[in-house]
C-alpha cells in the first residue's frame, strides 16, 4: 500500500530539512532560550534567597526590638513599683512621725493641763481657806458680840472638857 | 509582533494567489471526465487521496474549476535523465509530460511513473510534494517563531516573558522539567534538550496544521510514514550514538538472566537487539497511525454526506448536520491527540536517551 511505503524523495527532503532546522534552532533558538531561562531562574532563586535572608534579618531585628521593648517595660514596671513602695513607705513613716508628734503634743498638753489644774485647785484651796477664815471671823465676830453669849459658850465648852 | 502577523498574512495570501493564476490554463480542460468522476463517488479513494501525498496542492474546487497550487516535480530517470517541471503540466493527472504521468491504478497509484516499454517504471523521485512543501513551511514557521522568541529573550534579559514568549515558555519548561529531567537525568539532560524541543514543536505544529483544511494546512505531514520514519531515525541514531557501555552490555549479555537463554542459542541478545529496532519502529508507526486514523475518521464522516447525497440530495443535507457534528467532535479530539502524540513521541525519545545513558552500578 502506498500509504505505508516510505518515499525516498520525501525522506531525503525531510532528513535534510530536519537536520538543518535542528542545527539552526539549536544554535540560534534553543541555546539562548534555555540559557536565558536558566539565568532568570537562577536570578529568581537568588532573589528569593536574599528575600528570605532579609526576612530572617528583619525577624531577628524585630525580635531584638521586642526584647528591648520588653526589657524597657520590665524596667519601667520595676521603677514604678519601687517608686510606689518608696512613696508608701514615706507616707507611713510620715504618719508614724505625725502620730508620735501628736502623742507628744497631747502628752505635754495633758501635763500642762494637769499642772494648771493643780495650780488652780491649790489657788482655789487657798482662796477657800482665806474665805472660810474670813467667814469664820465674821461669824465669830457676830457670835461673840454679846458677852453673855461668850460666857455661855465658854461655859459650855468648859463643861465639855472633862478634866480627868 | 505586529510585523510577524503581517508577514504571515502576506506569505499565505501569496501562496493562495499563485494557484488561482496557475489554474487559469487548466480551465480549458474537457469537463466530461470530471463530471463522470463526480457521479461515481468512491469514499475509499476520496479518503486516500486526502491522506496521501500529492504532486500539487489542491486549494478549492468550484464546479469544474480546481484551484491548485502546482509544485515542482523533480525526477531522475535511468532512461531519460534528469527532469524538473511544475506539476501543473500533468493537468491533475490527466495528461503526460516528458514521458511521465501520474499512475491512476496499481502499485504506484498517485505517484509519478515513466512509461518504459509499456511498463510503469518509478523514477528516482525527489519532487517537492505537498507534504514536503508543507513540512518546509512548518520548518520556516518553527525557525521564525523560535528565533524571534530567542531574540526577545536576549532583548528583554531577565524580564518576564511577553507575547509569544509567554506562550512557548511554559511548554519549554514543561519539556525540560517534566520530560527531559526525569527521563534522562539531571546531569545529561541538557545535551538532548534541543532535539526534544525541536521534535515536540515540529510534531505538534504539523499535527495542528494537518487539521487546518486549507493552505498552508491540509497536508498530512505527521500522518506520512516517511516523515515519522525520519523522526524515529533521528531518535534511533541519537540513542545509539550516545549509548554507553552498559547499554550495549545489557543487550549483548543481559544481566540477571539464566545463562542458557544466552548460550548456546543467543535468545536474549536476539530479543534485545530486536528491541533496539522496535523502539524507533513503534515511534514511527504510532505517530503515523494516530494522525492518519484521525484524518480518516473525519474524512469518513464527510464521505457519508456524499454517499447519502448520491441517493438523494435531501438525505445528503440531512446527513450533513449529523456528520458535521461528528466532525466537530472528532476535530476536538484530534486537537487533543495532536498534543498528546507530540508529547508521547518526545517523552519516549527522552526515555530511550535516558535508558542509553543510564549509569549502572
Amino acid at each position: 500500500m502506498g500509504l505505508v511505503t516510505p518515499e525516498l524523495g520525501t525522506f531525503i527532503w525531510m532528513l535534510l530539512a530536519f537536520a538543518i532546522v535542528l542545527f539552526i534552532l539549536k544554535k540560534f533558538a534553543w541555546k539562548p532560550i534555555l540559557s536565558a531561562l536558566k539565568e532568570r531562574e537562577d536570578s529568581i532563586e537568588e532573589a528569593l534567597c536574599s528575600a528570605e535572608r532579609a526576612k530572617e534579618e528583619m525577624a531577628a531585628l524585630q525580635a531584638d526590638n521586642e526584647r528591648i521593648l520588653q526589657e524597657a517595660r520590665k524596667e519601667r514596671e520595676a521603677m514604678l513599683k519601687e517608686a510606689k513602695e518608696m512613696g508608701s513607705k514615706l507616707v507611713s513613716e510620715a504618719k508614724q512621725k505625725a502620730t508620735l508628734e501628736a502623742d507628744k503634743v497631747i502628752e505635754s498638753a495633758r501635763i500642762n493641763i494637769e499642772s494648771e489644774k493643780s495650780a488652780a485647785l491649790n489657788e482655789i484651796k487657798a482662796q477657800v481657806a482665806l474665805l472660810s477664815v474670813e467667814i469664820a471671823e465674821k461669824i465669830l465676830r457676830q457670835q461673840f458680840a454679846d458677852d453673855q453669849q461668850q460666857k455661855d459658850y465658854f461655859k459650855k465648852l468648859m463643861d465639855e472638857v472633862k478634866l480627868n | 509582533m505586529k510585523n510577524i502577523h503581517r508577514f504571515l498574512l502576506i506569505f499565505f495570501l501569496a501562496l493562495n494567489v499563485i494557484p488561482v493564476f496557475a489554474s487559469g490554463d487548466e480551465h480549458a480542460e474537457p469537463a466530461s471526465q470530471e463530471t463522470h468522476e463526480k457521479e461515481k463517488f468512491e469514499p475509499g479513494n476520496f479518503i486516500m487521496d486526502h491522506i496521501a501525498d500529492s504532486y500539487d496542492w489542491h486549494v478549492f474546487s468550484v464546479g469544474d474549476f480546481h484551484a491548485t497550487m502546482p509544485l515542482p516535480v523533480i525526477v531522475y530517470s535511468q532512461h531519460s535523465g534528469f527532469h524538473m517541471f511544475m506539476s501543473s503540466n500533468f493537468h491533475h493527472g490527466h495528461s503526460d509530460y516528458e514521458g511521465f504521468s501520474i499512475a491512476s491504478e496499481g502499485e504506484y497509484r498517485g505517484k509519478v511513473v515513466e512509461m518504459v516499454n509499456g511498463h510503469e517504471v518509478r523514477p528516482f523521485d525527489i519532487s517537492m510534494t505537498k507534504n514536503v512543501v508543507a513540512m518546509l513551511i512548518s520548518m520556516v514557521i518553527l525557525l521564525w517563531v523560535f528565533i524571534s522568541v530567542a531574540k526577545s529573550y536576549t532583548r528583554r534579559k531577565g524580564k518576564a516573558p511577553l507575547g509569544l514568549q509567554s506562550f512557548v515558555e511554559p511548554i519549554i519548561i514543561f519539556i525540560r522539567d517534566e520530560i527531559a529531567k526525569p527521563a534522562i537525568g539531571e546531569k545529561t539532560y541538557a545535551k538532548y534538550m534541543p532535539y526534544l524541543l525541536t521534535i515536540f514543536f515540529f510534531i505538534w505544529l504539523n499535527n495542528l496544521m494537518g487539521m487546518v483544511p486549507f493552505l498552508p494546512g491540509g497536508a498530512n505531514v505527521t500522518g506520512n510514514i516517511t516523515i515519522t520514519m525520519v523522526l524515529a531515525l533521528f531518535t534511533f541514531v541519537i540513542t545509539s550514538v550516545n549509548a554507553n557501555k552498559s547499554y550495549w552490555k545489557h543487550i549483548v549479555n543481559t544481566p540477571g538472566v539464566p545463562w542458557w537463554l544466552k548460550f548456546p542459542v543467543p535468545l536474549m541478545p536476539l530479543v534485545e537487539v530486536m528491541g533496539v529496532f522496535t523502539k524507533p519502529f513503534v515511534l514511527m508507526v504510532r505517530l503515523f497511525a494516530n494522525i492518519t486514523a484521525g484524518h480518516m475518521i473525519v474524512l469518513a464522516f464527510v464521505s457519508l454526506i456524499f454517499i447519502f447525497g448520491q441517493i438523494s440530495p435531501g438525505l445528503g443535507y440531512g446527513t450533513s448536520v449529523v456528520s458535521v457534528l461528528f466532525v466537530v467532535f472528532m476535530d476536538m479530539l484530534e486537537l487533543l491527540v495532536a498534543l498528546i502524540q507530540a508529547y508521547v513521541f518526545t517523552l519516549l525519545s527522552a526515555l530511550y536517551f535516558g535508558m542509553a545513558t543510564e549509569e549502572h552500578h
